[in-house]
């Protein structure tokens, strides 16, 4: 299986029925909906934090389908499958990684705006969030994708994998908050070129880590 | 070092050098309290709380030390398939995560005569807070996996992420924080120490880095000890 129809594969399987791909959606906006409701009403505090919380739930919306990326194909024995094809377990890793974003992380950057919009956003703020949720979803994808190696074989990994991601994640929210704040100020700040080079470092070198990972608990 | 990957070799060399380790444990960290608590002057701004300090910067130290040697063991391990190694990273991880809540926790008791606050989201303490949860994740992922041999190798995995990611995470954290408070009222650095509190610093410093260390073999002999157990209980009943 080539790399592309891997990927095409994966995001075949992710958005019929009993993917989950949409339930991601559904978990950011209902999260981002709840918080309102927790911290009150009051359209200039919602302002002020909108940015925050719009990363903070796209980031807890991605770790929610981050835990079956490879277990479902590692229970029905596919995974095996593809270790013997040609494909290194370093390409399926990265695959199933861009497959994950392209249903996960894109969609929640198209939709972030109109959630950050519910929040009234100040209006130069959301370019800047687009931009950081475009460039910063990949990492969140590709550090979970180690997680997810990690924990393929327990059979409750999905409470322990946002655990062992999240402190993880921590530069990529600072830095991805960061930009939208520093944009609403009319800051010059480095952010999205720091958060630029996180997410770059962590798309080159998750894959490798991630294929560690499932090679571990594909050996006999 | 490498020889004593062997289980056997590494119970010959660690017993006599423990009770070692633990008499210098034993001294270091009496004298270092009571040069702390009585000799020590109050300094001028913080007055008697700057005693704290030299419970709470050791303790950050070691936390830090712990987690550089458990990712070291984590590597070894899992590239050298050394099985004391593998042992060794997983039973520096308790200890790394009990110093980082004592760091945090004296530094919150520092912080609230000096701050104000039990807890202010400072640089140092969020990062040491993100450090703490590595550690339970660590020890998390190890408790999950029911397979030892596959534990290690993902805990070892996990490890050596977390290792490549922590300065990032610092540096982040730094940013983060300086992006918010730009003209803080929180002096972090404090003025040049004077070699008065330096001298008990750095007894406190051995006393504490002795007794992680006399802990830390404890804890290999005893999981080497608990596996030979196993391993002849196993091959009893088998027969």
């Amino acid at each position: 299986m080539s790399f592309m129809a891997l990927v095409a594969r994966d995001m075949r399987l992710a958005t019929r029925a009993g993917g989950g791909a949409f339930l991601a959606l559904a978990f950011f906006a209902m999260t981002a909906t709840l918080v309102p409701l927790g911290i009150g009403a009051e359209l200039r505090l919602l302002s002020a934090v909108a940015a925050g919380i719009v990363w903070v739930c796209a980031v807890l919306a991605a770790l929610l389908s981050l835990d079956r990326l490879f277990q479902a194909d590692f229970e029905d024995g596919s995974l095996d499958v593809l270790a013997l094809g040609p494909l290194p377990l370093e390409s399926i890793a990265a695959a199933k990684i861009a497959a994950h974003w392209l249903v996960t992380g894109l969609p929640l950057t198209i939709v972030s705006p109109m959630i950050a919009l519910l929040f009234s956003l100040p209006g130069r703020g959301y370019s800047a969030l687009a931009a950081a949720l475009a460039i910063g979803t990949p990492a969140v994808s590709a550090i979970g994708a180690i997680g997810a190696s990690l924990t393929i074989s327990i059979r409750r990994g999905g409470l322990i994998l946002p655990f062992i991601v999240m402190p993880l994640l921590a530069p990529i929210v600072i830095f991805g908050a960061g930009a939208v704040r520093a944009a609403i100020d009319g800051l010059a700040s480095g952010a999205l070129l720091f958060l630029a080079a996180t997410s770059l470092a962590a798309v080159l070198l998750s894959p490798f880590a991630a294929a560690a990972g499932l090679r571990l608990n594909l050996g006999a | 070092m490498f020889e004593l990957a062997n289980p056997k070799r590494f119970m010959d060399v660690s017993r006599p050098a423990l009770p070692w380790l633990a008499v210098a444990a034993a001294i270091l960290i009496p004298v270092g309290l009571y040069l702390a608590l009585f000799v020590v002057p109050p300094e001028r701004q913080q007055g008697d709380t700057v005693r704290i300090m030299f419970l709470h910067v050791p303790a950050a130290w070691v936390a830090m030390m712990a987690y550089a040697l458990m990712a070291v063991c984590s590597l070894l391990g899992l590239v050298n398939r050394h099985p004391v190694a593998d042992v060794a990273a997983r039973e520096a991880a308790p200890l790394g995560a009990l110093f980082t809540v004592l760091a945090l926790v004296t530094g919150s008791l520092w912080g609230r005569p000096m701050w104000g606050a039990w807890w202010v989201w400072d640089a140092r303490l969020t990062s040491f807070l993100l450090l703490l949860f590595l550690y339970l994740g660590y020890i998390a992922l190890w408790s999950a996996i029911e397979d030892e041999t596959r534990a290690a190798r993902a805990a070892a995995i996990l490890a050596i992420v977390g290792a490549v990611n922590l300065p990032v995470v610092k540096f982040s954290v730094d940013w983060w924080n300086t992006l918010h408070q730009g003209e803080s009222i929180f002096r972090t650095g404090g003025p040049a120490i004077a070699s008065v509190f330096l001298w008990p610093l750095f007894i406190m410093a051995g006393g504490y880095t002795a007794l992680f260390a006399t802990l830390w073999i404890i804890r290999i002999r005893t999981a080497i000890l608990q596996r030979t157990v196993r391993a002849r209980l196993g091959a009893e009943t088998g027969r």
